[in-house]
């Protein structure tokens, strides 16, 4: 449903747009309907610029992006772009940025209502908002009246992802929607994450919980400078991660009963299989990928 | 010694009644520890880190003490809390890298806030510069702006201007959270470093992540719905947890990297609400061992050196 081929992101940064930030190169990958695509990375590393580009809300600077058969660069107008929306939502990283701070949570959400569903009664409306707050374990009474400063941080997330799922959506871009929250809240959300997955959905999945956020995820694809640094079924990539830049990443997920002095100590005795990483070659932009298992492929190194 | 908090309510005033965010906590931190907080969204662990430091026009401070250093924490009077900001308790908000003035070099930041403290700030430059590259920072980031650093790079400025006058206490809210899993383990390791050195006596990490808390804490503080369930050593909590409450939140815990298929299985039903907390054990509509003695608030018990917990069913004998 979702594809990207061949992306690229250059930013023009500094005074008068002279630099240029390379923020994503050479990006390919698929989201199938029912899959959840996890893109992994430490920060800057381009995952959020990834789901802004799906979004539409930056254009790639080359390479094509389709959803559902539509090459979206071609989706212009205001029309068009909402009907985008329609099917295909972001969630973000940071609550308290994506809210107006006069608004309360009950404004935020009726915003949907007033662009969306002018036709939906009141009390439909009612009911649609009082159980999408439900699913994300939000009690109504207790968040609709209040502004975006009296509510807690993990409160706010999930005030967000309610407001996505009050459209009917077929793909969702989360963007680190889960770093503010507890455990127990953390897996409410990823079960949630799971039925819609059920229900067909595609998910894009930014996040840097590599213990619980990759438990809902098929296929992880660890990004690295911009570039996919490995990527494959998640099973795979997490048991037998390939490429050295994954496996020192993995080596700092905090795991319960064993400290990262041990983890690190396990990795160093246990070298892996040596596998052949495709070099960047000197002035071109793209990066080679090699398959090292089904499905399973490693980029380049960039140290 | 060094910090006791008896019996401490902070609640919330609203149009619509108080919401009792902190009711009646008690936990004290000895020199040197670093003590995890732990719970689930909601439950008061920010209240709890800004009732030590400013209460917000909307904050009340409804009951209980303070101490520090073996000295009283007056906590409800402004004004007499200034002198100790920085200097005795400090504390990094959560999402406080998003708050940094964005047009601000982080130098005249840093100097300016020193200055409002009584602080010269020719006199902590070489310690500034010594400590930036101690969670390294060039001291190049002085002259630059926020916007222009990384969250991780950010969260470590703020983590050295929070401690360059050398706090008792250190309060760090969600500070790993926004962070990559490397970005997170290095912060993490400076925090303790920051102890190891006695930049900080002794430090509250707030987190929802049991496992990042039990890399680094030596003991860890559960609280649930705006009291304490459990608060132990690290070590005692995540492998022999007594609270019902600590016990379903570990379980909850995948392996790392599991994709077995199989739903995780979360902590049926919610935290009740705090507006008009129910009575009694407040954990007693989702645990599955509540019994009639629940209806009345269980009391913190000892149960163990350093081990103390809330529960009638597995906190007395
Ligand atoms: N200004 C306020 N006015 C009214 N209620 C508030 C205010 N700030 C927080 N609360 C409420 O107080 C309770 C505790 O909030 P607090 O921010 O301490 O939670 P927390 O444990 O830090 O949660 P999180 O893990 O989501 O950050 C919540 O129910 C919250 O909705
Ligand atoms: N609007 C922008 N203008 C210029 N550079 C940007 C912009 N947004 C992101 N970048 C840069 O692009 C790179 C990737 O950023 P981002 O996609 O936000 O990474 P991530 O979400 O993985 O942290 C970073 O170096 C970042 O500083
Ligand atoms: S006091 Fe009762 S309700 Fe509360 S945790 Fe113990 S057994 Fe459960
Ligand atoms: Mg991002
Ligand atoms: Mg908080």
């Amino acid at each position: 449903m979702l594809e990207l081929s061949h992306v690229h992101k250059v930013y023009r940064v500094g005074a008068f747009g002279g630099g240029r930030k390379r923020a994503v190169r050479d990006v390919g990958l698929t989201v199938r309907p029912g899959e959840v695509v996890s893109l992994i990375g430490e920060s800057g590393s381009g995952k959020s610029t990834l789901g802004k580009m799906v979004l539409g809300l930056t254009r790639p600077t080359s390479g094509r992006i389709t959803f559902e058969g539509t090459d979206i660069s071609t989706i212009r107008g205001f029309r068009a772009e909402k009907e985008y929306h329609r099917r295909v939502q972001g969630v973000f990283q940071d609550p308290f940025s994506c809210f107006n701070p006069i608004f309360k949570a009950e404004r935020v959400l009726t915003m949907i209502r007033t662009s969306y569903f002018p036709e939906v009664s009141d009390a439909d409306w009612r009911d649609r908002v009082v159980s999408s707050l439900r699913t994300v374990r939000l009690d109504p009474d207790n968040v609709l009246d209040k502004y975006p400063h009296q509510l807690s941080g993990g409160q706010l997330q999930r005030l967000l992802i309610a407001r996505a799922l009050l459209l009917d959506i077929r793909m969702l871009v989360a963007d680190e929607v889960i770093s503010m929250l507890d455990a127990s809240t953390r897996i409410d959300v990823l079960n949630l994450l799971a039925d819609l997955k059920e229900r067909g959905l595609g998910i894009l999945f930014v996040t840097h919980d590599l213990s619980l956020g990759t438990y809902v995820s098929d296929t992880t694809v660890i990004l690295h400078k911009g570039a996919v640094a490995e990527m494959g079924p998640t099973r795979k990539v997490f048991d037998d991660p390939r490429h050295p830049y994954s496996r020192r990443l993995l080596s700092c997920v905090p795991q319960l009963h064993r400290s990262w002095a041990e983890v690190d100590a396990e990795l160093a005795a246990r070298e892996p299989e040596p596998v052949r990483l495709p070099t960047l070659v000197e002035g071109e932009d793209s990066a080679p990928m090699v398959e090292v298992g089904e499905g399973h492929f490693v980029g380049a190194d960039q140290g | 010694m060094s910090l006791h908090v008896n019996d401490l309510k902070v609640h919330y005033r609203t149009l619509r009644g108080d919401v009792h965010a902190i009711d009646g906590v008690t936990f004290s931190l000895e020199d040197g520890e670093i003590m995890g907080l732990v719970g689930e969204s909601g439950c008061g662990k920010s209240t709890l880190g800004k009732s030590l430091i400013r209460l917000d026009s909307q904050m009340r401070h409804v009951g209980g003490t303070v101490e520090l250093d073996g000295r009283g924490v007056p906590i409800a009077d402004d004004d007499a809390m200034v002198p100790l900001r920085y200097h005795e308790v400090s504390l990094i908000p959560q999402y406080a890298m998003s708050a940094l003035n964005p047009i601000r070099r982080i130098g005249r930041m840093i100097d300016e806030l020193l200055r409002a403290r009584g602080v010269r700030p020719a006199d902590k430059a070489d310690e500034l510069r010594r400590r930036l590259e101690l969670v390294g920072l060039e001291p190049d980031v002085l002259r630059r702006f926020p916007i222009e650093l990384s969250g991780g790079m950010k969260q470590r400025v703020v983590m050295v201007l929070s401690t360059l006058l050398d706090p008792s206490l250190l309060i760090a809210d969600e500070v790993t959270s926004a962070l990559d899993v490397s970005t997170q383990r290095s912060v993490a390791e400076s925090l303790v470093e920051f102890r190891d050195r006695g930049y900080v006596r002794s430090m509250v990490f707030v987190t929802h992540d049991v496992s990042l808390v039990y890399q680094i804490a030596d003991t860890i503080m559960v609280m649930y719905a705006g009291h304490v369930a459990e608060k132990g050593p690290a070590d005692s909590i995540v492998s022999e947890p007594r609270h019902p409450y600590t016990q379903m939140l570990l379980s909850a815990l995948p392996e790392v990297g599991s994709t077995s298929g199989e739903r995780l299985q979360g902590i049926p039903g919610t935290p009740p609400g705090l507006l008009d907390p129910p009575t009694g054990c407040r954990f007693r509509a989702r645990c599955p061992m509540a019994f009639d003695k629940c209806a009345e608030r269980p009391p913190l018990v000892e149960t163990a050196p350093g081990h103390w917990s809330a529960c009638w069913k597995t906190g007395g004998e």
